[in-house]
Parts: structure tokens; sequence; C-alpha cells
């Protein structure tokens, strides 16, 4: 990832998110309505919920098989006319994004929008080429606008308040302030408009590439991807190597199950099916067409079977809407390009397990992410063996042991755990040690240390004198009531 | 005649063990008879969710060895059962021989309200409880052992009492362990709305099957001085006609 990576400023901005109120009546909406409503629309599927785990039995059986439906999607692209460029790092990715830019001579760029474009940092390699890029999704675009980065994969604009996209529109547009969504959503179609028609080149992402076809799903509500890859003369779509299913069965279950999960929609608004340039006997479509398949670490993850589950994601978003801790701190404070349980577990993999720690430690372990999962990824899982890894250390990950000391505390725990006499001492010694912490209503108001943190807006049970251990035979030689 | 062995986690024989207190209550009106094997410490289940798997491991050997000749074994927890079930085999992917063995005591641990309804068919616990009660779904039960109606059924047969649901009751409070301290910023914020969904619900208790949530929904109860009841199921189940409210 060429963009600043964030991650070890985790804590600090996931408290800001949470002091921030604006930030927080955004993402309950998002956790009140739309989670639910995704788990209705998986309930409404004809094959019913249990589609998830077909979804997941095919995202396997093709992530198994990566190496050949990838070259066959390749070689059925270059067959329908388009060209096909394995990157194996984002700047290889971003050089021959350039590359075509330049061929095409392209002074304006219209873009769909497209996390993994946001991952390689595409628009300031563009921009600093003398490039203009005008994002077109309406968050991309006030977000872009705003000069910040998403906040959400596929909401990208979800923490702010339509108050202050009309503020940022006055100051930026020149047009009147306006707090009407439908007037805004005028305002930015109009100076969109002008920027695809004048664009030399469109980039997309890719939601699905179908390998038995050679054509490219990407999924809009808003009909700007359309627009940015049929009116430009070149389409450059940029997919992650995992985004690609094997035929077009696969691709029915994966689409129906991709629309629910992101918007529990039974089909996103406006779908384009590309299958390359246009031509002399079929005049729609762009006149040339590239398909970026990007690598990035991900043959890494590929190869370390704990973690290739995690090449099953379709990007639908759905865990972010369930989970309790992207319900506070929002996308921003993940650091990176993937928030919420999958960049908890994916940005970790790609930026480096030390450099990421926070965001696989902090989270509940509460499992709402995999019940909200479209193909039903066992994101916990992954969780905890991220922890195991940075517990230990990884030579593999090139991963250092993350606390020597808590090592150490768990090591005692476990020695304690296996000698029940040196186990109930300790938690004698405990029992008549806490007493000079501060009580209140009979809890415990203030702890050191490294559980000072629990006691900063909550009381703390104490220890009992006697323990249930030592209660039972007394109880258990009582009289039933 | 049905016989549990009872596993009281470390969380409730140390620091709730009127819990364990209230479970041995009520099994022995249901008249199941119960046995408590000393050497019992703790599943496991911190350092497992740490990352420190030799050492729960550790603990996970030691809680074979304590209860492999035991019959049915009930705990009052779901996330230690979830442990025991699900996570120990894992642990011993390399141990075949202890893999083995982790499996069989697996099947045989029981949270209380599975144990009650799913192995017993109990529903109708004789129980008697004054006042409106909610309900918290605690992860690991709800969704790693895939219990919420059982607690439910148990509730709705206690004489007197009036069962309301709160929104969102199957969302994390924030516990999460060794998260709870270590992001507490974050932590708070989760339990400070569980707790707004529990006041909204009107209740006069809250009652949970896991005393990790239920220690970080007191704890937050208490300092704000929320008058509501903090109560495990044991509790609300051992209650009978005449104790004081």
């Amino acid at each position: 990832m060429s963009d600043e990576i964030l991650t070890d400023k985790y804590v600090e901005n996931s408290t800001r998110a949470i002091e921030d109120d604006i930030l927080q009546g955004a993402l309950g909406k998002i956790q009140s309505g739309l989670a639910k409503a995704t788990q209705a629309s998986y309930r409404q599927l004809d094959e019913g919920p249990e589609l998830r785990m077909t979804a997941h039995d095919i995202r396997e059986k093709t992530i198994n098989n990566l190496d050949v439906v990838l070259t066959q999607l390749a070689a059925k692209v270059r067959e329908n006319g388009g060209k096909v460029y394995f990157a194996k790092t984002a700047e290889q990715a971003v050089a021959y994004t350039l590359d075509v830019a330049r061929q095409f001579k392209v002074k304006q760029v219209v873009k769909g929008k497209s996390m993994v474009s946001e991952e390689i940092g595409l628009n300031p390699a563009l921009e600093a080429q003398g490039i203009e890029v005008n994002e077109t999704d309406l968050g991309e675009y006030i977000i872009q606008v705003a000069g910040e980065k998403p906040s959400h994969i596929i909401a990208p604009a979800i923490h702010k308040t339509r108050e202050q996209v009309g503020r940022l529109f006055a100051e930026h547009l020149g047009v009147p302030y306006t707090d009407d969504p439908p007037e805004l959503t005028r305002i930015a179609r109009k100076a969109l408009r002008d920027k695809f028609l004048q664009a030399d080149m469109g980039i997309s992402g890719c939601n699905l590439a179908c390998a038995e076809t050679g054509h490219m799903t990407v999924v809009s509500n808003e009909g700007n991807i359309r627009m940015s890859t049929t009116l430009p003369r070149v389409h450059v779509a940029i997919m992650g190597m995992e985004r690609v299913v094997a035929n077009l069965e696969d691709h029915d279950i994966l689409f129906r199950l991709l629309s629910r999960g992101a918007a529990a929609q039974k089909l996103g608004g406006c779908v384009s099916y590309i299958g390359g340039p246009g031509g002399p006997d079929f005049p729609d479509g762009p006149e040339a067409f590239h398909l970026v398949i990007l690598d990035n670490g991900r043959s890494r993850i590929l190869a370390d079977p704990k973690f290739r589950e995690i090449l099953y994601c379709i990007r639908c978003s759905a865990c972010l809407n369930a989970c309790p801790v992207y319900g506070k701190i929002g996308g921003h404070a993940y650091g990176a390009t993937y928030c919420g349980p999958i960049g908890a577990v994916l940005t970790p993999l790609m930026v480096g397990m030390n450099k990421a720690k926070d965001l696989c430690l902090g989270e509940t372990l509460c499992g709402a992410c995999r019940q909200a999962c479209s193909v039903n990824i066992d994101l916990p899982r992954m969780l905890l063996e991220l922890r195991y890894r940075l517990a230990y250390g990884d030579d593999d990950w090139q991963t250092k042991q993350v606390s020597p000391l808590e090592k150490t505390i768990h090591q005692a725990w476990a020695f304690l755990a296996g000698h029940p006499a040196l186990y109930r001492a300790f938690l004698k010694a405990g029992a008549m040690g806490q007493k000079v912490f501060p009580k209140y209503r009979g809890m415990i108001r203030k702890m050191p240390g490294p559980v000072a943190g629990w006691t900063r807006d909550r009381d703390i049970q104490p220890l009992a004198h006697t323990p249930f251990r030592e209660r039972f035979k007394t109880l258990s030689s009582k009289k039933v009531r | 005649m049905a016989h549990a062995t009872l596993f009281i986690q470390c969380i409730v024989d140390g620091m709730y063990p009127e819990v364990g207190e209230a479970m041995v209550r009520l099994f022995q009106r249901l008249g199941i008879t119960m046995d408590y094997p000393e050497n019992q410490t703790c599943c496991g289940q911190p350092s497992f969710n740490s990352g420190y798997r030799k050492e729960a491991a550790k603990a996970a050997k030691h809680y074979i060895e304590t209860f492999e000749n035991a019959g049915t074994i009930v705990c009052p927890s779901g996330s230690c059962v979830s442990m025991i079930r699900n996570h120990y085999p894992e642990l011993f992917e390399d141990e075949p021989g202890w893999r083995e063995r982790a499996e069989r005591v697996g099947k045989r641990t029981f949270e209380l309200t599975e144990y009650l309804v799913d192995v017993l068919g109990f529903k109708n616990t004789g129980a008697y409880f004054n006042g409106k009660v909610t309900y918290h779904d605690s992860c690991h039960l709800n969704r790693y052992l895939g219990v919420s109606s059982q607690p439910r059924e148990l509730i709705c047969r206690v004489a007197g009492l009036t069962f309301v649901e709160m929104e969102a009751s199957d969302k994390c409070c924030g516990f999460g362990g060794a998260f709870s301290t270590k992001y507490p910023d974050i932590s708070t914020a989760l339990v400070k709305e569980k707790v707004q969904n529990i006041l909204d619900s009107g209740a006069d208790a809250v009652v949970g099957c896991d005393m990790g949530c239920l220690m970080n929904i007191q704890g937050y109860l208490n300092r704000h001085n929320y008058p509501v009841r903090v109560m495990h199921i044991a509790q609300l189940l051992a209650g009978v006609k005449g104790d004081a409210a």
C-alpha cells in the first residue's frame, strides 16, 4: 500500500471517533437498519440463508484452484480483445496504469468506486503526472472534494452529514448552500456530467470477474460506473486476484449474495457486464480495455492455509454493518484501506502483524461478522490465529512476539491452572490483597496498572472471601427447600 | 435420576460464588444430584483468546484430566463451554491422543440452560420472581453454541415474572475478556449502549447466562447508579415464592 498506514494509531483514533457525535449517529443508523435488513434479505433467498454455506464452498474451491482459474480468465479476456496485466505489487499496478494513460495521452480520468485503487494509491500517482482524477460515485466524490478517505467499503462518506456536504459543495463548487439531498445529488451530477464527457480514461474496480466468459461485473446504485466504463476511450479495470469466479453458475450465486450483503438488495441498482473493448462489429464499449490483476501480498496469504480463507471475501461489507466495534469507531480508526472485521484480519496480513496488531486485538470476538458474512467466512477464527502468531512471533510473517511480559503472565496462570492447591492459594491472596482498593456499593471503584482501563467508567466486583469451592460441601449437605 | 458434575468457572468460583450456590439450590429443587471435583481450575479461555495457545493447552489438559471420568458436566457459562467444546480440539491438532480425549469430554460438557432444556427437557423450573425481566444474549453462547431460545423458555415460565425483550439483545456488551482492559474506550462505549437498551426496556432486572458479560454490565450500572438488578439465570431460577426479592 502506498498510502500512509496509520494502524498504530488505532487506540487514539478510536477514542476520537467515539467522541464524535455526528459519526456516532451515522454509524448507529447503519447498524440498526442495514445490518438487520441484510439478515432479512438472506432469509428471503429461494435457497434460504444456507446459500452462504454453498457460496463458501464455491469460494474455497475457486481459491484452491486460483492459478488455473486466473489463467482461464486472462485467456478469455484476451480472446475478447482486452489486455491483461498481472501486477505483483501495488507499484507495478500503478506503473502499468500510468503507461496506458501515457499511451492514450490521457488528461482526465473518471473513476468508479474501487477499494483496490485505494489500496494501491492510484489517485495521487495519476495526479502527480498532471492527470485530473474525478471520483464519480457520489460518496467518493464527496470525500474527494473534502480531501478525505473512505470510511466504509461501499458507503465511503457515511461519516458525513448532509449539512457538512452542503457546506463542502458551497465552498468548493461555487453553489449556494443547501442541505437537501436530492438537490445536493443534482449539484454533483451536474458537476460530474461534464467530467464524464471530457474524460479520456475510465477506471473501475471489479466486483466479480468470470473466468468462463472473461467478463467483469461491476455494480453501482447510481449508474456512474456504466458511464465511467463506456464513455472514455480507454477503460482500465483493477481487481484483486481473488475476485474471480470460475463460471456463470458460481457467478449467479455470489452476485446475489454480494447485493444482499452490501445493501440488502436483490440486485444492485445498475449492473454492468463488461466483456472487453468495442470494435467495428460491436460499437458498444471503449477503444481499449485493460484488466489489471493485482497480487500485492495475496499470494503470501494464499500460501498460509490458516489465512487463505480471507481471500474468499467478495467485499460486500456486511461485516462492517454488523460489527459492534466498527459501529463505535468507524472506518478511519483502522488506519488503512480496509476497515471493519475484514480489515482487522486483512490489514495485519498486508501491512505487517506487529504494525497492525491493534486491529486484531481490538475486537471482541463476538462473532457477529461471521453471521453477517455473505460467504460465511470464519473471521473470528482468523482474529484468534493472528493473536496466536503475535503471542509467540512468526518468522514466516516477520512477526515479533508482541509482549514477553504478557506471555510470562499467561505462563504463570497456566502453571496455577495445573496446580489446584496453588491456584486456590493465589485466589485467597488476591481476596486479601484487594482490600486496599476503594469501594462503592460493594464494588471496587479504582484499579491500578493494566486493569485501570476497566475502572475508568465501570466498577468491578471484588473477589469473594469464601469462594464457591469452599461453600459447596456445606451446601450439598443441606436439605432441599 | 439426573446427576451433574459441576464445572464452576473461575469468575463464578472467585467473584460470584452466590451464582454457583444458586445453581446448587436449583438443582436440589429439581432433584438433580451433583458432585464437584475439587481439583478444577480454569478452562484456559483467557490465554486462548489472547493467543497463548501453549498455555491454554496446559489448562485444557488439566480440565480433561479432572473431568474425563465424569458423566455429564454442567457449567454456568456459555463461553467456557464453547472453549471446551469448540476450541479444545483445535489446541491439540498435533496431539491426536489428547484431541480425542478433548472431543470426548467436550461432548459431555453443557452450559446450564442447554442442560436443563435440551438434555433434561425442563422448561418450567417452578421458580418465582416478582418483576419485569429482560435477557442479554451472550455472544459465545448465542453464536458459538447456538443457545438463545433455551434461556428464554426458562425465563418466560417463571411465575410472577414479566418478560420483555430489549433492543439488540444479541449485540455484544463490549466485555471481550482482555479487550475490556486493553481497549477500555471501545469497551465502555459498547457497554454504555447495552445499558441504554436495558434501561429503555423498562426492566427491573437484566438476566444473562455468562458472568463475564454480566460483570461488565453490572460494573457500568453500579458506577452510574442505575437501579437495575443484574442476575445470572441460575439466580433467577433458584428463586421461589417467599424469597426476599
